[in-house]
């Protein structure tokens, strides 16, 4: 990750913003999410499932970009990610391409 | 029922979860095993290419990817072991208007159901095959299949497999399917942009896909679930309409991924029709 370049246009880039979701239940704790997550959003929390397994948690609120990889990567149908809807794309248009951080 | 909780603890469903029988999740599958990931990129192809949901058809052989026929929420055929390809040609040759998809795995679909497999692509039968390679068979005890590399260990082979593995894309494109691709459970987005292609592909359409089996395969090869990952990630090129003969998998080498061939021909309901029913003069 340190070793990637900004791309020129990064400010202009509207990125978008997810919460990810959990279906305890279903999680068998191989950890794929926690290690593919481009933001390193997730880890294991201590509490345990029905199962005996230790789902993931969200460690870094309002971190998540959307970017579904945590929910096509588990092979369990336990995690999704849901867009915020954000008021930047709009502040945006109405101040002319003001710069938002993310 | 299941409790979703997040950030905002409303009750939402998994987007998939009306493509599958959620009263059987969770499934059977391993800890850290592909077959899951496969089946929910087939799940999503299914779903972006727009078809009618109700001509759609999966059929699944015997094995552990045999068992996806019996969680998805479509017509869905569980068969006899090797058999499923022909039973999806039954099926796609009693009702043409049929999408039908056989999701098994290697040694389903290569072992017992080898010849099936060849005289199906021999035929170009318009079906798209699946098949979830875990380079061994998992889930009668991880004994050496017709696809576990040289030198690799299993149940039966201890000391290390004696054999060479079949090649299956060469042997796809050798016995003359319309589109052949491989890629790995990682590589997720391809996976499914793939079998989205493959699925609108008129003809043959067969799709290898790596998985990682950490409990039979992995355990004897000290090969942890994130090795494997890594090796899917750092042994891995793309090269697209790659000659077949070099797609050997060989994690010492570079394994390479791809679509391979996308050809198009005339399937065998088409000949059939054309030959047996023609068109009155």
């Amino acid at each position: 990750m340190a070793f990637w370049r900004i791309p020129f246009d990064a400010d202009e880039i509207d990125v978008s913003q997810g919460t990810v979701h959990f279906i305890e239940e279903r999680c068998k704790g191989c950890g794929y999410c926690i290690a593919f997550c481009p933001r390193e959003v997730l880890k294991v929390s201590d509490k345990f499932n029905p199962k005996g397994y230790h789902p993931p948690m969200i460690i870094k609120e309002g971190e998540c970009v959307n970017c579904h990889y945590c929910e096509i990567i588990c092979p369990e149908f336990a995690i999704f990610s849901v867009e915020i809807e954000t008021d930047t794309k709009e502040s945006k248009e109405k101040h002319d391409g003001g710069d938002t951080d993310r | 029922m299941a409790s979703v909780s997040g950030k905002n603890s409303q009750k939402l469903d998994h987007p998939l979860d009306d493509l599958i029988r959620t009263d059987r999740i969770p499934h059977i599958w391993c800890s850290a095993c592909g077959i899951g990931t496969v089946f929910a990129s087939c799940l999503t192809a299914i779903k972006g290419s727009e078809l009618d949901l109700n001509n759609f058809v999966m059929v699944s052989g015997i094995g552990c990817s045999g068992r996806a026929a019996g969680y998805v929420k479509l017509d869905s055929f569980h068969t006899t072991h090797g058999r499923a390809i022909p039973y999806a040609t039954g099926i796609k040759l009693a009702n043409k208007d049929l999408n039908v998809i056989v999701f098994s795995g290697d040694g389903d679909l290569f072992a017992i159901g080898g010849n099936h497999f060849i005289h199906a692509a021999r035929r170009n039968i318009d079906m798209t095959v699946i098949c979830v390679n875990n380079l061994n068979y998992g889930m009668t005890g991880g004994q050496v299949a017709a696809t576990t590399p040289y030198m690799a260990k299993s149940t039966t082979t201890p000391s290390g497999n004696p054999e060479d593995p079949f090649n299956l894309p060469l042997m796809a494109y050798a016995s003359g399917a319309s589109y052949i691709a491989r890629w790995t459970m990682l590589h997720t987005r391809e996976l499914t942009e793939t079998i989205l292609e493959a699925l609108l592909k008129k003809g043959f359409s067969f799709i290898e896909v790596l998985s990682p089996c950490p409990v039979n395969y992995g355990r004897r090869n000290k090969e942890k679930s994130f090795d494997t990952m890594k090796l899917y990630q750092e042994n891995t090129i793309i090269k697209n309409n790659a000659d077949p003969s070099e797609l050997d998998i060989d994690f010492s080498r570079k394994v390479i991924l791809g679509k391979f061939l996308d050809v198009d021909k005339p399937t065998f309901s088409e000949r059939y029709e054309q030959i047996y029913r023609p068109e009155p003069q």
